[in-house]
Parts: C-alpha cells; structure tokens; sequence
C-alpha cells in the first residue's frame, strides 16, 4: 500500500514531520517498507530557458544552446530536434545525477564543443516513457526554481506492508484514521476532504441494476452520469496515480483507482454504449466465459459471482471488469458500480481463478458495508468535476450487511491478557478515537469498517497498540516447580547421541531436501507422496530413503573435487500409513565414496572404503544409539540399492532391522554419477528398543580375581558357512566357562583345499574362583571342536 | 703387597680397555670366576697366620672390590654405548605427516537446535514434534485460517492431490500439504497433553518459494505456553531471555510490533537492534542506536481464544503465548552465513567450515555457543 504525504495531509491534520509518522505507523502495526521522496533524485534539475540555438558545426544532429538556468547563459550541446529557441524545459546542471542511468553530469567537449549541463527527457527524469525529446513546460513556468518543486515532485512516496485483517487500512483514510488515534493529529471529516467537489444534482431514474445472487453480492448501488468527456486526468491526479505506482488511464478509471486508493471502496465504470439492457449480479452458468480487462478469458463456475447484462456476463463481480465494457477515450455515458461483495465468495473465486486485483484484495478482506452511499457520492462528484455530465439517481438493489455489531469489554481485561496496565478512561479514549462506540457499562460497537475485530483479545490489541506496545512489560515466566526434569524425548536423545557421534567418526552432516525426483525416488523402490504442486520435478517425491540424496551431495561434491566423501544426514523417511495419514520414520543415512584413506607415505596407495567400513559405521552408530550391539545378527536383504553379495543388514530377530549398510550396487552408483566403490548405511532408530529405565542404579559388579585365559582355534569349514556362524557356534559350546569367541584369521589358498578356507577363533575363559584345571580346559576344547563340527568344520592340523 | 698392588693396577688397566661385553666377562671370569687369579688370592687367606691376615686380607679385599666395581662401571658404560649407538640408528623423521583422522562436523542448524533446547530446556520447555505432512486442518483450520481466508495466501502451500486427501471423524475430507510452519505442533500438543504446556517444536517446514532468500524447504522453531494468568508481559521477557541466552549478550534490545497472524490476538511481531560493526550487522544494541537498525526475527502473540477452544482447552481458564521463528535465519545471524541455500548443499568445504565439533555440546555451563 503506497501513498504519498501530501495525500495522507489531505485526511489528517497534522504538523508531524514525515519520520515521526514514520515511527508512528510502525508502532501501531503499520510496518513501513519503505519510504522514497522523487525530489531526491531530481536535485540539480531547475526549470531551465533556451536563449539562443545554433547548428553544431562538426555534427548535423546536435545544436549548440545558450540555456538561462538561473545563473547566467550557459554553453549546452543538444540533440534533441525539439530543442530551439524560446523552449522552457528541464536543465540538469554539472554535479547532477540523471535518474535513468545514474550518469554524473560533467562538464565536457561534444564533438569540439564545451557542453555545461542537459537538457532532459522525461524518461531520462523517470517521470515517463517519452523519449523523443526533451521536456517542454509552459512558457510562464519560472526559470531557475527546482524543477521538482516546480512539478510538485517533492512529496515522499510511503509504502506499507498492511496485514490481511485491515482492509480498512488499503486506503489512505484508513491509515489517517489510525494515526489521528495514535495522537498525531486529527482526522478531518470527509466532507472537508471532498469540498471543493462539485455536489450532485440528480437528475433522473437511476439505472437498471439488481441482484440475483444475495449471497455473493448483496448489494449492488448503481447511478448514470450521462454526457461525459473522457480523457488524460487532470496533473495533479496524474502525479498522484504515478507516485504510488498506479499508472494513469483516462479521467474515469483514474477516479476509480484514486477512489479506491484514497477510500479503500473499490467502484467500477461501464460504458453504457457498450450494455444492452440492466446490469444484474448473478452466479454464472457453469462454464460462462468472462473476458477480463487483463486480456485473459476465465472460465467460471456456478459459484462465482458476475455482473452481467442482457446480452453476456461483463465483470467477474469484485474481480477484475470485463474488456469490452469499460470506460474508453469515446465514452460519453457511463454507469457506476458500487457495489458489496461477500469476502468469503471473493476469495474462493480468485483462488480458483488464480487472480488476484487490487479489487479482490479488499473485498476478500471486507469492505467498509455502511460506505457504498458515500463512495459511490464521491465518485460520482468526482466523474462530473473531471469530465463533466448530469448524473442520475442511485439505484440501490439488495442490503449491504450493515448490522452493528457489539462486544462486551471488561478493561481489566488489558492488563490480564497483555500485562499493561491501562486506565479505563484512555481505553475509551483510544477505541473512540478508532471509531468504536463505547458505553457506560463498556458495551462496545464496533466499527463498519473493521470486519476484523470479534472479541475482547481485539479490542486488547487495539488498545495496546495505540497506546504502544514498548509499555507491555518484561514479566519473568515463573519457574515450573520441582526438580528440573529432561526436556527431550527419547527419540531426541537417541537423535543427538547419534549425530555426534557420526560427526566424532570424521563423517559431515548434511541436510538434503525432503523431497527427490520421480527418477530419483523410483531407484530406492518409489515413494508414498507425490506432491500435486512441486516447485520443480527435481522436487517432487517425498523421499522413502536418505540415499538418493546423500548420493547426490555426494556427487556434487566429487565434481567440486572432493577425494573423500563421508556425508551423514539425520532426517525423515516419509511412508503412507493405512489410514491414510503420513507415517514419518527418523532415520540416519552415512554414504562414503572416494579414497577411505589417501596415499601415503607409511601406507602405500589410496584405500577404497569396503563393505566392511560400512559395518562399522553401522555398528558404531547403533552403539551410539544405544542398541544391544553384541545381539544383533548380521542377515542378508539389504535391499536392491546395495550389492547383493556385499551388504547386510542388522537385526533383533528376523523382523526387527535395525540397520542396512554395504556396497552400493553399481547401477545406483552409476546413476548418480559416482565413480569407484561407494559404501552406505541406513539406520532405523525405531527399531531399537527403548531401555526401559528403572533408577540410576547400576547392577552390582566385582571384577573377577583369577585372570582369564585364551585358547585359539583353527578350523577348515566349507567356504559356505559364515564366520558369524562359526564364533556363535564356539561360543555357545561351554556357555558358562567362554565369556567372549573372535575371529581374528581368514584363509584361503595353499594348503587349504578348494571348497574349504581356514577360519582361525580365539575363545576368552574366564575361570570363577578356581583356576581351570587342565581336565576342564581340555573338556572346554572338545565341546568348542564338536561344535563347530556341527557345521562341517574340522580342527586344522 | 707390591704384587698385588701391580695385579690390580693390571686388570685395573684391562678392563679399562676392554671394548665389548664378551671382553669384560672375559676378564671377569679371569679375575673373580672359580679359577680367576683375584679369587686364587682370596682362597690363599685361610692359610695365612692372623699377622699376615692383618696385612695382606685388606689388600685382597680391595683388590676383589676394586676390580668388582670396575667391572660393574665398564660393563654399564658399554651398555650404555651401546644403546646409545642404537637409539641412534634408530632415529625417524619427526616431521614427516601422520594418518589424517577425518574431521567431522555436525550441521549449523543441527547445533543451533541444540543450542535452543538447551535454553528452552532451563525455562522448562519440553521439545515437541510433530508431522512434516500434515491436514489442512491442523495446519489451518485449527489454527483459525478457514479456507477462504486471505492469510492462507500468505503461505505458498505444497500441497498432495486429490487422491491423498483424509476423512477426519466427522466425515470432513482434509486436504494432506507440507505444513507451511511449526504451529500445527502447537495444536497435535494442546489436543493430546493437558494443561499447563511449555513446549518448543524445531523441524522442517515448506513453502513453494525459492529464490535468494528463500528455499523450498526450511527450519522453524515454535514455542508455547498455556497456563493460568499468562500475557503478553511473560512472552517478552521469555523472548528477551532467549535471545540474550542465544547470543550471549545483555544488549539485546527487543522492538515489538504489532502485527497479525490468525491464530494469536493481539498479535505482536518482534524485532531485534543491531549494530553494524564493519559493515556487518551484529546482533545486540538498540536498533535506534547511530550505527543501529532492527531486524525482524519472530512472530508471536497470545493465543487466540478459538484455537485454544478447538484444541479441547477453556479459553476462561487457560491462556499463553506462542511464538515462531526461523533456524536457519537464526544461525545466520550468529554465526554469520550469508546464504540460505548453501544450507541445503552438502559442499563439504562449507559444511567443515561453517559446521561444528562432535565435541561443542551446548551445554549451560559451558556456554551455549560455540
């Protein structure tokens, strides 16, 4: 919402300069985007005369001018073919910066000739498109003033970012109304405002209008002003359009426009000749066609509301006028609109339609209702002042929704709901100065024109923002009694303490979009949600993995050069439950590419990551995360991202995965660009079972006296049998004298006959209060050899 | 006496010499060994008279003594030496690189969640969740935005088709849409726990909007309070606390606006004073200040009296406060990022940079930032 200060004088009484003002409005909720006086720009230019023009000697396109700025002649080189003796125009002095281009204007040679200054376009000024000469002004205006004073340039432009709840503050009055309350000033009364209008003398029935959709248009006020001249608006209008950004038309849509902008009451004008028959608001028929003045065609259906005559629907009705049926430069008799749509209605049109207006922005915020009679008088006085006429009576058909509405207001409610401490007789002060009316007992009426209040909160808020909310005071939140308990759940901690601890493992969190493409979510076996509306088909698919974006962090990252790649994200996978709602799951991803480790100099060449690099993390992660690590079983079924013969996943029995990792699979690697062995995990903290926790207490314990003992194992098993199978088979042999069985030699090669490898495990005995004795040592050996021999295992001679 | 004196003075001279181990054990076993001459000596002493006991016995001793511990000094010098020579050989390049341990980082938005339930946490506010995709009940409705109403234009909405809607127990269908802010946890909060709630509620919102400032996803953070005799009064010092908290500074100087947002009346919008400091804005200060300006950092207000109604709750009896803000803006404005989108990259080189250690736990003892 733009408007200048001179505009915003014409309501309100003032003698507050612009930056209080400009603090005022903050404070009442106005928020101020931005404030910019023309003037500024258009220092150094003075209304300037052409004494004298000769030809340029060296250049037949330029003229050498004496031009008389104020300060004596001054040398001037001039192309423009308007340029001649006797013009008054527009001179931009040395030291001046021309607004279109930010040129400095200097003192220089044209062609071998001293030039001192311009004379201006008025594109050159941003004061219009014209650019095939320089600017004349009137022969009588006074040469050496400012030209933007001259021009009346000089009025700051205020733009305000207005909430949806006031309407009433999308016209200049609004605003005027708002500060006059915050103190600053007084608002005039409308009449004085409009005085120098000239007033209306109807003559005549007033037009053919009504409404047949009282829902959508309750009201629709109509009157004729016949035997206009249309035409450019007059400068002064001109100048006020423009400064807030409104482009000027014709006289007709520009009070329409200013009426709009200084009132807040949006009015349309029709060119009579161009309507056959009255005008009635309905409901289109399903399908109608509106050709709007925007030059698109809208189809609409039975629930939106249009103006229409005999003949065709003309206006989608609050929206945007039709194209055929508006003001033009040959109009003579027109028609005013004036009329009250329902906000509810406007805004499921302009949704559906996906248009939006100036218009539909106020009467989908609500119009003042009690204001069409005095709009559309305005208007009218207006229409005859600019463009002459004789107007008709007004036809009102259907009621606006006028009722007055009422609260009942308990003061002290201000300082219980916003802790500031108001006196009763300021409360009514401030909210009578609003327009609210206010009772003895603290009825309050509340005003046409704020559709938006409806309770005492509002009326709290009206009061506290007047008055000013640097008074709310800074009020401590009491403490909550006892003693301070955990604030995070145990999905957050488990969150955090894996985070961390992947950070601790050399791995960078990485935050990726929630959302893949369809290309991109197809290769992790497709996703549940599919947005209706994406902002690109790269962001699409609610992501089923971390994968494919991790993949792709990692691949930017490859291009940039990257030699090793160790990115982890802790995020979202998002599901379809069966009752249709999202069913979320938190997940930790880790994706590892390039060298593990780089070349050097103890080492050797470059290592890759392996599979095995993968179970680490995995298994590090989970431990972070708290799973019971040392119960988990290594299964298969990791899943079609990851090499079926180098990846696993780990479970708490056969349906609880707690994590996959392994190889990528190649394919995948490829699609995503990523060259040499790429390594993965996935890890689903809500498989892991919470630990139920029962006190601080931790069981007893005292370490073991006698010392424990180790024996190692070699067995040759059939190269089918897993190492996991072979050290739960030791371990399991003598589950009371064996504490721990590792596997600490694979081998395969000579010696080792086909089929077979070598398989060497190291048993932990821990004696209880005797030491073994070699009776008992070679009873455990037997059992461990007989275990093992149930899966085909032989002890290595 | 004086061929005693002249044996010692001998092997006194050998072992001197003596350059390897082997040498000195071969002069011991030549002095002090079962045939040695030293113990000859010695066994010659039983059959001598006590006179010349008296005379020779100490001259043999010092002999055996002297001859000892000479033994013992040269053997230790060549052991030395000899570790010494092979200390020596064994000299490495001290300079030459080790094995580079990888370094880790954990996101800036990760650290400054923490760090705000960290601050949160000593206030006695519990960390809330909710869904990503939500209903436009509770995104919406709930939250006093009905349909038609213009605030939802506010919100560029990503929304699911037709085909995902939900029907809610009335029969109502709700459109499915990525929660456009936070404040749906408000209401999942206020309809399954009971009164009083001090609750934040960090997570992932959408908004169909990208360009410079803006992505299509981002990081809010949302608090409530619902209690007896909560108003405006206690929002602002939680605000103020907060951020001083956040900041770490008691400048923090708080500019509150009003402003509207459908589910809280009044409504207040909360700006902060900053301070250019070499052409940076750093946070603290009034805004009004020389150097000074504001920055809008959150909205909030007192709850609205039909949310609270919707949620199950008497609004005569209870009554708060909530706010909102953004993560990602606030770790830029402390730790100085510039660029929205370089969040959602995962260029390592920013993350190492701009992420923190395993090790920066914000904790309150130790200082929240990092």
């Amino acid at each position: 919402m733009k408007f200048t200060l001179s505009w915003l004088k014409e309501h309100l009484d003032t003698d507050a300069d612009l930056d209080t003002i400009l603090v005022a409005l903050n404070d009442i909720g106005l928020e101020v985007e931005g404030v910019e006086n023309p003037a500024e720009k258009l220092s150094g230019f003075r209304v300037a005369k052409v004494l004298t023009a000769a030809p340029h000697p060296q250049a037949d396109k330029l003229q050498i001018l004496t031009v008389e700025a104020g300060d004596g002649p001054l040398q001037v080189v001039c192309g423009a073919p308007n340029a001649r003796a006797g013009l008054v125009g527009v001179f931009g002095r040395e030291g001046a910066v021309v607004p279109a281009n930010g040129m400095v204007l200097r003192k220089a040679a044209i062609r071998g000739v001293e030039s001192n200054g311009m004379m201006c376009s008025t594109r050159e000024l941003e004061l219009g498109e014209d650019h095939d000469g320089i600017i004349e002004l009137p022969a009588e205006a006074p040469v050496g003033t400012d030209f933007a004073d001259y021009a009346g340039l000089d009025d700051p432009v205020i733009d305000l970012s207005i909430t949806p709840n006031r309407q009433d503050c999308m016209g200049v009055r609004g605003v005027a109304r708002d500060l006059a309350a915050k103190g600053l000033g007084t608002l005039k009364p409308l009449e004085e405002v409009v005085a120098m209008l000239p007033l209306v003398e109807a003559q005549g029935a007033g037009p053919d209008v009504r409404t047949d959709d009282p829902e959508g248009c309750p009201a629709f006020y109509a009157r004729t002003v016949r035997g206009v001249k249309n035409g450019p608006s007059p400068d002064w209008l001109q100048r006020r359009l423009n400064a807030v950004g409104q482009k000027p038309i014709s006289a007709l849509v520009d009070i329409t426009n200013y009426v709009m902008l200084g009132l807040g009451r949006p009015l349309h004008v029709y060119d009579m000749a161009s309507l056959k028959g009255g005008l009635v608001a309905r409901l289109a028929k399903p399908g109608e066609e509106v050709l709007a003045l925007n030059g698109k065609s809208y189809t609409l259906d039975a629930t939106m509301t249009v103006i229409a005559d005999e003949a065709a629907a003309h206006d989608i009705g609050g929206i945007m006028g039709g194209e055929h049926s508006g003001a033009q430069d040959g109009t003579t008799d027109v028609l005013i609109e004036c009329a009250y749509f329902t906000p509810e209605s406007i805004a499921k049109t302009g949704q559906k339609l996906l248009l939006t207006s100036d218009a539909r922005q106020r009467f989908e915020r609500g119009v003042d209702p009690a204001f069409l009679d005095e709009g559309l008088e305005i208007a009218t006085r207006l229409v005859l002042a600019l463009c002459g006429g004789m107007a008709s009576e007004v036809t009102r058909a259907g009621e606006p929704p006028v009722a007055a509405r009422t609260l009942s207001y308990d003061p002290a409610r201000c300082l219980s709901l916003a802790g500031v401490d108001v006196h009763p007789a300021d409360q009514k002060a401030i909210l009578e100065r609003l327009g609210f009316g206010v009772t003895d007992d603290w009825t309050v009426t509340i005003p046409s024109w704020r559709r938006d209040i409806d309770g005492t909160a509002d009326l709290v808020e009206e009061v506290v923002r007047i008055k000013g909310l640097a008074h709310v005071p800074s009020t401590p939140l009491p403490r909550v009694p006892g003693v301070a308990k955990p604030t995070a759940t145990p999905e957050q901690l488990i969150e955090r303490r894996v985070r961390r601890a992947a950070a601790s493992r050399g791995l960078n969190e990485a935050i990726n979009w929630s959302f893949l493409s369809e290309k991109e979510a197809v290769t992790v076996g497709g996703g549940d949600w599919t947005l209706a509306n994406p902002i690109s088909e790269d962001l699409k698919v609610m992501r089923p993995s971390l994968l494919p974006g991790l993949l792709s962090a990692a691949r930017r990252n490859a291009d940039r050069g990257a030699s090793s790649i160790r990115l982890f994200e802790v995020g979202r996978r998002y599901f379809r439950a069966a009752d249709g709602s999202s069913d979320e799951r938190l997940t930790v991803g880790v994706v590892m590419a390039g060298d593990k480790a780089s070349r050097g100099w103890a080492t050797g060449k470059a290592q890759p990551f392996t599979a095995y690099d993968a179970k680490a993390e995995a298994l590090a992660l989970l431990a972070a995360a708290g799973a019971p690590v040392a119960n988990l079983q290594v299964m298969g079924e990791a899943g079609s991202a990851y090499h079926p013969g180098q990846s696993g996943t780990l479970r708490l029995g056969p349906k609880a995965v707690l994590a996959e990792y392994g190889v990528l699979h190649p394919a995948l690697a490829k699609q995503f660009d990523l060259g040499g062995t790429v390594v993965a995990v996935q890890i689903f903290p809500d498989a892991i079972p919470q630990k139920r926790k029962s006190g601080f207490m931790r069981a007893p314990y005292a370490p073991p006296a006698l010392q424990a003992v180790t024996r190692d194992f070699a067995f040759l098993v059939p190269e089918g049998v897993e190492g996991d199978a072979l050290v739960r088979a030791v371990k399991g042999a003598d589950k009371k004298a064996i504490v721990a069985a590792r596997l600490f030699d694979v081998f395969t090669g000579t010696g080792v006959e086909p089929g077979m490898k070598s398989l060497a495990v190291e048993i932990t005995l821990q004696p209880g209060e005797k030491s073994f004795t070699e009776e008992e040592l070679t009873a455990v050996s037997s059992a461990v050899v007989k275990a093992a021999g149930k899966l085909g295992a032989t002890l290595r001679g | 006496m004086t061929e005693i004196a002249a044996l010692k003075a001998g092997l006194l001279a050998d072992i001197e010499k003596a350059d390897t181990l082997e040498r000195v054990e071969e002069l011991r076993v030549g002095a002090l060994g079962k045939q040695g001459v030293v113990t000859a000596l010695l066994k010659t002493l039983g059959g001598l008279s006590p006179e010349e006991r008296q005379t020779r016995g100490p001259a043999i001793h010092d002999l055996r003594q002297g001859v000892t511990d000479a033994i013992a000094m040269k053997k230790a010098a060549l052991e030395q030496a000899a570790l010494d020579a092979r200390l020596a050989s064994e000299k490495l390049d001290m300079t030459l690189p080790v094995d580079v341990v990888p370094e880790g980082s954990v996101h800036p938005v990760s650290q400054v969640m923490d760090e705000l339930a960290e601050i949160f946490a000593d206030l006695g506010f519990a960390v809330a969740s909710g869904p990503e995709i939500e209903d436009d009940w509770h995104n919406f409705s709930a939250l006093n935005i009905p349909e038609t109403h213009p605030a939802r234009a506010m919100h560029d909405t990503f929304y699911f088709g037709d085909n995902y809607k939900v029907t809610d127990k009335d029969g109502t269908p709700r459109a499915m849409l990525l929660r456009t802010h936070t404040s749906p946890v408000q209401i999942r909060t206020m309809t399954s726990t009971s009164a009083p709630i001090r609750i934040i509620a960090p997570g992932r919102v959408y908004r169909s909007d990208s360009d410079a400032t803006h992505t299509p996803m981002f990081h809010q953070i949302e608090g409530l309070v619902i209690d007896k005799g909560i108003h405006l009064g206690h929002l602002k010092w939680t605000l103020e606390t907060f951020l001083k908290a956040f900041f770490e500074r008691d400048d923090i100087v708080l500019r509150l606006r009003p402003s509207y947002f459908p589910f809280t009346e009044p409504s207040v919008e909360v700006d902060v004073g900053y301070t250019l400091v070499n052409g940076q804005r750093v946070i603290g200060g009034s805004g009004d200040d020389d150097e000074g300006g504001w920055l809008e950092v959150l909205g909030s207000g007192m709850v609205h009296r039909r949310v609270i109604e919707a949620c199950g709750l008497d609004p005569d009896e209870w009554q708060g406060f909530a706010f909102g803000t953004g993560v990602d803006r606030l770790a830029m404005l402390k730790y100085g990022m510039n660029d929205l989108r370089a969040f959602f990259d995962g260029d390592l080189r920013w993350l190492r940079h701009y992420g923190f250690s395993a090790l920066d736990i914000p904790t309150l003892s130790g200082g929240v930032g990092a």
